[in-house]
């Protein structure tokens, strides 16, 4: 059964040769400009951007001395009938190594509680756009105060899709007159915007991939999300938590547009209310 | 001591008859063989469901014939996934590695006979067969399987058959079979602690223990303490389901125009139940794969394990850490984000006695004698997927990166590498190094071999384009990509991780052909094939009823005492007394 | 040779033996998990009763109850008076008190059913509310475990499991039973300040 006296290198030699294909193509391909997000929207989110970056030069160094000492101590140390170097271990290594690992990570995660920070603890500005986000299985709908920059009363009894009212405004409240429903979500450019997230069934999820933000719409609950975008354009908007056999069927859009033209869309939607 | 003397007890019978023999066994290594086919067959299923999910998501169109109305639905591709994580997660990851190869070699690694509890054994085995059962049995009842994620978060999973199909009876079932086996679970870990405690041959220190035993010691302690709070979790859902309380379900719920009439629960109360349970659960299934690891690396580097006492600090040092990190998985759930990020630092602080494991595992390989057995092969593959996948979870750990990677094929990503692969690759090592002793032939090597090569390659092809699809944005747990347009733009990612899914799958018949022939046709093997130092290696092949026969060992070394200078054969096993060791004269 | 772990009986006529401290440590590690199970209730009752408009109404707490804490505390001297004796050899006192405990521990779950029937009777059940929710979910849980521990303490009482001297078996049994007494009045504290 000899991986004998002279070294049967194949396996050694194939496991090195593998393991540096791996590390070879995996450089490569994270990489590549085309498996990457496409630019975030938002200060914060570059900020998360640079984040990520540094993470993955970080965790990139330890996979590649982690998977090319591997291959090295696989293929130097085969059985070639050499004697084997015995040690039992070196406690100085050890904590040297436990320092080391913990400057990286915990430093890691040190600087990246900025970006967490920002959109977490920070409230949003007084003059920040309120913006209800409504979901259910598997509807988005976003509301907005209308004119007299309140929302009306919501009773779930009188939640009635098929006649209109998705949301249950009770028509009682004369705040939610003049509130705007819609299935799309619009807001103006460089203006801060805070999303209420919320649900009225099971737990969803809200999602903008160039916002780099998401958050869960639990039922009972409703979760603020705030953001700035600067640049215009059409985004589109997931649900990511499983809410049931219509999952995949929910989406929408975020389309970010001037400030006239935020004006123009909220007088055309309250002219029709 | 009482007055009361023990009553002397007649020698201990070999059971006779077929069903007490091999199917009501109290054997710890029968029940360790049943408690391995069990995780066999589960994995066999597991694995299919799996290969249907890959093919409905790059092909959800095509017309499957064995579908009723030709073409599969979203919510049977959702049953899919639920039922494909529950399995695979408890019927295998947390059976094989620590039930069935734990239960067959923790006695004899520790000297001992037999377990503490042999009876409650057999209990535990055949509780989580019943539990299988159950589990199973949701396929088959109206509505089908529960669509809920093996997550099961509520209010999906707490309102009954109006919140989706499958959500009816089938989630009925999932809670009973999770809560039969979290029972069978705690029964078991008591087994395994009571037994590492109490029942070592003299001289089997804690710190001469094989690191295998460690990580099932530990591993039973992460046991024994979290499926009891899934347990309690679980009952409350199953309230909350058909006894009309409001645990988890808040009020003024509308579903389909369907006003619950449910009172201020709170859903965020199952994830932090759950998760505290869910993550103690992921370290269950990769330690004892960590213990096979360092074990079997050891041997065929020839050489001790580097840094053993550091080896079983780190794995208590992780069981330990383990506990506290379960907010991890929900950092965009509208939890407290301060206490996010307490979580997130904790976790990144797991890195570092996982990066010692890892250090450690190198280090044994450095200056060694490498021997390339499929064992081998496999424990070294671990190293590989353990570093690739816990390196991911560095990026998941941190809730700034989470906001964009939360539920996306990232984490799909992730948790596969480290579970699905290098867990998996644990279990093949262990079922490569212990086949001979536990069946008395030997496994086919060059199938071995092959086996490995293409899982090793195969495995990174599937799971590798997940990274990319989740950086992209790509959300997980659809049953249909062509919705969304950036989504539809991975489909290509997707294949690609079909195909080699196909091929990869596939080749696991290549084991499980070496597995059956090899019980039959395998040549015969020696007491000890691979000269390993553990006590396993000192008994016959298979060991014989209490282990030792006659013969009880003491021990008198460490575990690994591989190549110790000035000794003429390259191990010394843990029994041999002192002064039968033959030196060799030269240093 | 530093200390570690002999089995005591091994060499017992050849037969493998467990040695009997295998079983306190078997229990005191299943006390362990159990524990986990209801601090994971317990956990969950402090959350939901400290969450805004969760639409928590107290309600009394059963009279009975008192009677039922004094019924178990009682059961719990009785168990370990029993254990005294055994261990003096006094085996008619001990065999008496043992079974004293365990009546004591079936008239419990008794009283524990009285209070259900007065609670159903001023129709406060299992949904009515969060409180009462919580209320039967502790009750029935500690119950089922009390009444567990009493099939045992009666097995152990007529019949001695093979492999456990009878000392062990009853440390064994009194250790559950104990942790199953301070359990009760845990909740049952708990269950008093939440109304």
């Amino acid at each position: 059964m000899a991986s004998g006296k002279r070294g049967f290198a194949a396996p050694a030699f194939l496991l090195a040769l593998v393991l540096l294909l791996l590390v070879a193509a995996t450089v490569f391909l994270f990489s590549l400009r085309s498996f990457q997000a496409p630019p975030a929207i938002t200060v914060n989110g570059e900020q998360v951007d640079q984040q990520y970056k540094l993470t993955l030069y970080i965790t990139g160094a330890a996979f590649l001395l982690a998977q090319l000492g591997l291959a090295l101590a696989a293929f130097r140390f085969r059985d070639r009938g050499q004697r084997v170097h015995f040690t039992r271990g070196s406690n100085t290594v050890e904590i040297l190594l436990t320092i080391v690992a913990v400057v990286l990570f915990l430093g890691l995660g040190f600087l990246g509680r900025k970006a967490w920070a920002e959109v977490r603890y920070t409230p949003s500005s007084a003059d920040a756009i309120q913006i209800e986000v409504t979901e259910s299985q598997f509807v988005f709908h976003f509301r907005y105060p209308g004119p007299d920059g309140k929302f009306g009363r919501l009773d779930p009894a009188r939640i009635s899709p098929s006649t209109g009212n998705p949301l249950g405004i009770d028509e009682n409240d004369p705040a939610g007159r003049d509130d705007i429903v819609v299935p799309v979500l619009t807001v103006p450019v460089n203006r801060e915007i805070e999303l209420l997230i919320r649900s009225q069934d099971v737990i969803h999820n809200f999602y903008v991939r160039e916002l780099r933000l998401q958050q869960d719409a639990v039922p009972g609950i409703t979760s603020p999300l705030h953001f700035t975008a600067t640049k215009t354009g059409q985004y589109e908007i997931v649900c990511t938590q499983l809410c049931g056999s219509g999952h995949h069927l929910m989406h929408s859009f975020l389309n970010v547009v001037s400030e006239t033209e935020y004006e123009n869309f909220l007088k055309q939607k309250a002219a029709i209310q | 001591m009482s007055a009361q003397t023990l009553p002397l007890r007649p020698p201990s019978e070999t059971p006779k008859g077929f069903l007490r023999k091999y199917i009501f066994s109290t054997d710890h290594k029968v029940i360790g063989i049943q408690y391995f086919l069990l995780a066999l067959l589960a994995v066999v299923i597991g694995i299919v469901l799996s290969l249907l999910m890959r093919f409905h998501i790059v092909w959800p169109a095509a017309h499957l014939p064995f579908v009723s109305g030709g073409v599969m639905k979203p919510e049977q591709y959702l049953a899919l996934v639920t039922m494909h994580g529950t399995i695979m997660i408890f019927f295998v990851l947390t059976t094989a590695p620590q039930n069935g190869f734990g239960n067959y070699f923790l006695p004899i690694q520790i000297g001992a006979p037999e377990m503490a509890f042999p009876r409650l054994n057999r209990l535990s085995f055949w509780g989580t067969v019943v539990s299988f059962l159950c589990l199973v049995a949701a396929f088959l009842v109206p509505g089908g399987a529960p669509i809920s994620g093996w997550t099961s978060y509520p209010p999906l999973s707490a309102l009954g058959a109006i919140a989706g199909p499958g959500e009816g009876v089938g989630q009925t079932l999932w809670i009973i079979s999770i809560a039969i086996f979290c029972l069978a679970s705690l029964v078991s870990a008591v087994n395994f602690i009571a037994t590492t405690i109490d029942m070592r041959a003299p001289g089997m220190d804690l710190f001469r223990m094989p690191l295998t035993v460690w990580s099932w010691f530990v591993t039973a302690i992460l046991s024994l303490l979290a499926f009891g709070v899934l347990l309690a979790a679980g009952v409350l859902l199953l309230l909350d389901r058909t006894a009309g309380t409001s645990f988890y379900v808040p009020a003024g719920i509308a579903v389909s125009e369907h006003l619950q009439t449910h009172s201020g629960g709170s859903p965020l109360l199952w994830q932090h139940l759950f998760w505290f349970f869910g993550h103690p659960e992921v370290y269950i299934a990769i330690l004892p794969g960590m213990g096979v690891v360092s074990h079997v690396l050891s041997c065929f580097s020839r050489k001790p394990v580097f840094g053993y006492r550091a080896m079983a600090m780190a794995i208590s040092a992780i069981g330990f850490l383990g506990f506290l990190v379960w907010g991890h998985h929900m950092f965009v759930s509208g939890m407290n984000p301060y206490s996010a990020l307490t979580f997130s630092v904790i976790t990144m602080s797991i890195g570092v006695p996982s990066a010692v494991e890892t250090f450690n595992w190198l280090a044994t390989l450095w200056g060694g004698k490498i021997q390339f057995k499929s064992a081998m092969l496999f424990s070294l593959g671990f190293v590989s997927f353990f570093v690739t996948g816990g390196l991911s979870g560095i990026f998941l750990a941190q809730p700034a990166l989470d906001n964009v990677l939360h539920a996306t094929y990232y984490v799909v990503a992730h948790f596969h590498l480290v579970m699905a692969v290098a867990a998996i690759f644990g279990v093949f090592a262990a079922t490569y190094f212990w086949f001979p002793k536990m069946f008395g032939r030997m496994m086919n090597e060059t199938l071995g071999n092959i086996h490995f090569w293409i899982t090793f390659v195969g495995a990174y092809c599937i799971f590798m384009p997940m990274h990319f699809v989740g950086i992209a944005g790509g959300v997980r747990r659809y049953a249909d990509y062509t919705g969304a347009a950036y989504l539809a733009s991975l489909q290509p990612l997707h294949r690609f991780s079909a195909i080699a899914a196909f091929i990869t799958g596939a080749a696991q018949l290549i084991f499980l052909f070496n597995f059956f022939w090899s019980l039959r046709k395998g040549k015969e093997a020696p007491i000890n094939p691979w000269n390993a130092t553990t006590l396993e290696w000192v008994t016959a092949s298979p060991p014989p009823p209490g282990n030792f026969a006659d013969n009880p060992p003491i021990i008198y070394r460490g575990p690994y005492e591989y190549s110790v200078p000035g000794v003429r054969d390259d191990f010394i096993p843990q029994n041999l007394e002192p002064d039968k060791i033959i030196r060799t004269g030269q240093e | 040779m530093q200390r570690s772990s002999t089995q005591d009986e091994a060499k017992l006529d050849g037969a493998s033996v467990v040695p009997q401290r295998a079983y306190v440590t078997g229990m005191t590690v299943a006390l362990g998990g159990i524990l986990m199970f209801f601090m994971a209730l317990v956990s969950a009752f402090i959350v939901r009763k400290g969450m805004p408009n969760s639409g928590w109404r107290p309600f009394d707490v059963p009279r009975v109850l008192w009677l039922n804490t004094l019924i178990l505390a009682a059961s719990s001297f009785a168990i370990a008076r029993a254990r005294k004796h055994l261990r003096a050899s006094q085996n008619e006192m001990f065999r008496r008190g043992w079974m004293a405990g365990s009546v004591l521990g079936v008239f419990f779950l008794a009283g524990q059913g009285i209070a259900w029937q007065q609670l159903i009777a001023k129709d406060i059940l299992l949904w009515t509310n969060p409180s009462s929710s919580f209320f039967y979910v502790f009750t029935a849980a500690q119950g089922l475990h009390l009444f567990c521990g009493i099939i045992a303490s009666l097995v152990v009482g007529f019949r001695l499991p093979r492999r456990l001297t009878l000392d062990t078996a009853t440390e064994v049994v009194s250790m559950y039973w104990h942790f199953m007494v301070g359990l009760w009045v845990f909740l049952f504290l708990l269950l008093l300040l939440g109304q």
